[in-house]
Formats: C-alpha cells, sequence, structure tokens
C-alpha cells in the first residue's frame, strides 16, 4: 500500500516534470518564431556583418525592422528614410540581395525562415551602414537633360496637351518615377561602366522627349546617343523586374535606341 | 553587398535570356573558326577530313551537335527578340518572347538530335 503511493507519485511527478519539459519547448519554439534574426551590413569603415534579434510583429515592413534596430538595439545604425508610404524614394535597400523599397516591403514576402539580411543599396558609395551617397545618382540624372527644357514664356498661352497622343502615352508611363535608385542598383552595366547614364535617367530623358511642353529634343538625343548613353544598355531587364512603382526603363531605354538610329538615319548623327 | 555571390537581383527570366544570349555568341564565335578549319581539310588534307568525319557518328558528338544547334538557335532567336524590341514598338512582353525564342530552339535542337541518331 506504502509502496503504490510511492509509484503514483513518482508517476505524477514524471507526468509533470515532462509537461513542463513539452511547455518549455513549446516556448521556445514561440520565442524563436516570434523574434527575426537580421544581418545588417556594417561599413563601410570597420566594414562587417552584424546580427541582430528583433521581436517580429505581424505588420512589420523591412524598414520598421531597420527602425527597431536603431532606437533599441544599436542607435549607431545609419540609414535614410522620410515618407514611410513609398513616395519619397529615400529608404531603398539590398534585401537578401535585392534592391526594394523598404517602406513598402512586407518582411514576411523576404524572410528566408526566421533569417533576413540588409546591405546599403549597390553601384553607389556608401557613406555610412545603409545610407549611400545618392549625388552619382542625381547627377546622371541631370547629364541625360533630366531638366525642362522650356521655349515659351509666361505670356503665352499654356500649350494644349493631347491625352490620347501616343506620345503623351509614352511619356505619361515614366513619370510616376520616385528616384529610388532602385534600378540603378539592380543594374549590371551600371556596375560594368561608371559612365552609364543608367535606367532611370534614360527613362526621364525618355519621358522629356515624348512631353510636347519639352523642347529639349536636340539636346537630349545628343546625349543619350554619347559614350555613357543608351546604347551601353544590354536589355537585361533588372531595372524593369525590380521598379517598386512597375515602370518599364528597359522599353524606354529601347525607344531611345529607335530614336536614335532614327535620327541617325535621317540626318546622318 | 558589394559580394558578388550576394547578388540575387539577377534570378529572372531577362537576365538568363541575357547570358544564354551572350554566352551562345561567345560559344559560336569560338566554335566557327574551328568549323572552317575542318572545312578547310576537304582541300588540304582530304584523308585527315574522311577519317574527323567517321569519328563524328559517335553518341558524343550527336549530343555535342545538340548542343551546338540549340546555341545556334538561341543565339538567333534571343538576337531577333532583342533586334526587335529595339527597333520596333514592341516592347510589351518581352518575357514570353524570350521563353518562345529558348522554346523554339530546344525544339529545332531536338529534332536535329532525333533526325541523327
Amino acid at each position: 500500500m506504502k509502496n503504490k503511493g510511492l509509484i503514483a507519485f513518482v508517476e505524477s511527478s514524471n507526468r509533470l516534470y515532462r509537461d513542463e519539459k513539452l511547455n518549455l519547448a513549446a516556448d521556445l519554439r514561440d520565442m524563436t518564431k516570434s523574434s527575426l534574426a537580421v544581418t545588417i551590413e556594417r561599413g563601410p569603415v570597420d566594414h562587417r556583418m552584424q546580427v541582430f534579434d528583433v521581436p517580429a510583429y505581424d505588420n512589420q515592413t523591412v524598414l520598421d525592422v531597420v527602425s527597431w534596430v536603431q532606437q533599441n538595439a544599436d542607435p549607431t545604425l545609419s540609414y535614410r528614410f522620410a515618407c514611410r508610404v513609398g513616395m519619397c524614394g529615400s529608404c531603398a535597400m539590398m534585401v537578401n540581395g535585392v534592391p526594394r523599397w523598404t517602406c513598402r516591403t512586407h518582411i514576411s514576402k523576404v524572410l528566408d525562415g526566421n533569417k533576413v539580411t540588409i546591405g546599403p543599396l549597390r553601384n553607389l558609395p556608401i557613406i555610412k551602414d545603409l545610407a549611400v551617397d545618392m549625388d552619382p545618382f542625381f547627377d546622371k540624372w541631370v547629364a541625360a537633360e533630366g531638366v525642362h527644357h522650356g521655349g515659351l514664356t509666361r505670356d503665352d498661352p499654356i500649350a494644349a496637351i493631347d491625352e490620347t497622343s501616343s506620345e503623351r502615352e509614352e511619356a505619361n508611363a515614366g513619370i510616376e518615377c520616385i528616384n529610388c535608385s532602385v534600378c540603378y542598383a539592380a543594374c549590371d552595366t551600371v556596375a560594368g561602366n561608371s559612365n552609364y547614364l543608367g535606367p532611370a535617367a534614360l527613362q526621364r530623358a525618355w519621358t522629356l522627349l515624348n512631353d510636347s511642353k519639352d523642347e529639349g529634343y536636340a539636346a537630349i538625343l545628343e546625349i543619350v546617343s554619347g559614350s555613357g548613353g543608351c546604347h551601353n544598355c544590354h536589355s537585361m531587364g533588372s531595372c524593369t523586374a525590380y521598379c517598386p512603382n512597375e515602370l518599364d526603363p528597359m522599353s524606354a531605354i529601347a525607344g531611345l535606341k529607335r530614336e536614335t538610329a532614327k535620327s541617325f538615319f535621317k540626318r546622318g548623327r | 553587398m558589394s559580394n558578388l555571390r550576394d547578388i540575387k537581383s539577377r534570378a529572372h527570366p531577362l537576365w538568363l535570356a541575357y547570358i544564354i544570349h551572350r554566352l551562345s555568341g561567345l560559344f559560336l564565335a569560338l566554335f566557327l573558326p574551328v568549323h572552317f578549319w575542318v572545312l578547310s581539310l576537304a582541300i588540304t588534307e582530304p584523308a585527315s577530313l574522311d577519317g574527323f568525319l567517321s569519328m563524328t557518328q559517335g553518341t558524343q558528338f550527336k549530343l555535342a551537335e545538340f548542343g551546338l544547334v540549340f546555341g545556334l538557335a538561341v543565339h538567333m532567336f534571343g538576337g531577333l527578340r532583342l533586334m526587335a524590341m529595339e527597333w520596333l514598338p514592341w516592347s510589351g512582353r518581352q518575357k514570353t518572347w524570350a521563353a518562345l525564342a529558348t522554346a523554339i530552339s530546344f525544339f529545332i535542337a531536338a529534332l536535329f538530335l532525333m533526325k541523327a541518331i
């Protein structure tokens, strides 16, 4: 009788122990599930990959993850953002080796298990950590004649725009560019040729070429047919594949190639 | 992400079409001089040409020819796609055209192999 009681006691404590172990395992599972292993590329001084443990939430963008690290784990982490709604084009980074706008990229779309690697945009000089120097990108925008070439004065009537003309449709196709430099970072031609104007600047040139309000046709053709111009493009299509606004710089550049060729056969230049 | 192995942004159909087109072009550029040299044997050394031709009846040669025909066809159709994109206002659906160029090339090469064996 006494033995029976002892056996029952041992059995129940064993059960308790086992249940406790199972609970612990479940807790551990939840813990690993609800935290992300975020690898961030730091640099350029003391270049290294640093791993952070970041709590996971149901609704979390890549930018939220980076912000959490900066606000809770390491305040020295540098990165750039402004609007957080996909309009300003300042938060683009390499996420698992792919350029993305981080404010509109849900972390669940890019997670590999519970891991993600975030680095600065490719093809641009790194200032610090995730912040790159965008100057070369914007300088090329201007170099590709991405400026307004006006022909009218304030005394002239406002030029009428035919929204249904094919030129206007070509122009409209490219005007939603937010200058995020994702296409520039995705492009291998940019990586191989630092003089190449790049997809965004050339798309802007194509937009202006088709804009009836812009009078820069000759100047634009001159620059885009030059050494850093549209004929460098190998039509790899990474710009079009990764443009967050679903624009099509590859086709815009093909348009420039057509236009420069037409001009060559017509005018001999 | 300056590390080459970390760049994953190339994993899309049009980049693959690009690299297939360039590599097949390079391969054909290397192949053609050899091809012409073998043809020149008909004039300079007919006996060694006959020897070479009998060697090409082997299965490995047929398989290599499959690769050759595929390379030639994929370079031609891939080039036609690029020329159409750059010279005609045919910018849309490039992925479909690239896939079609590869499919037709594979079909032609397979047809060639089936005839050869």
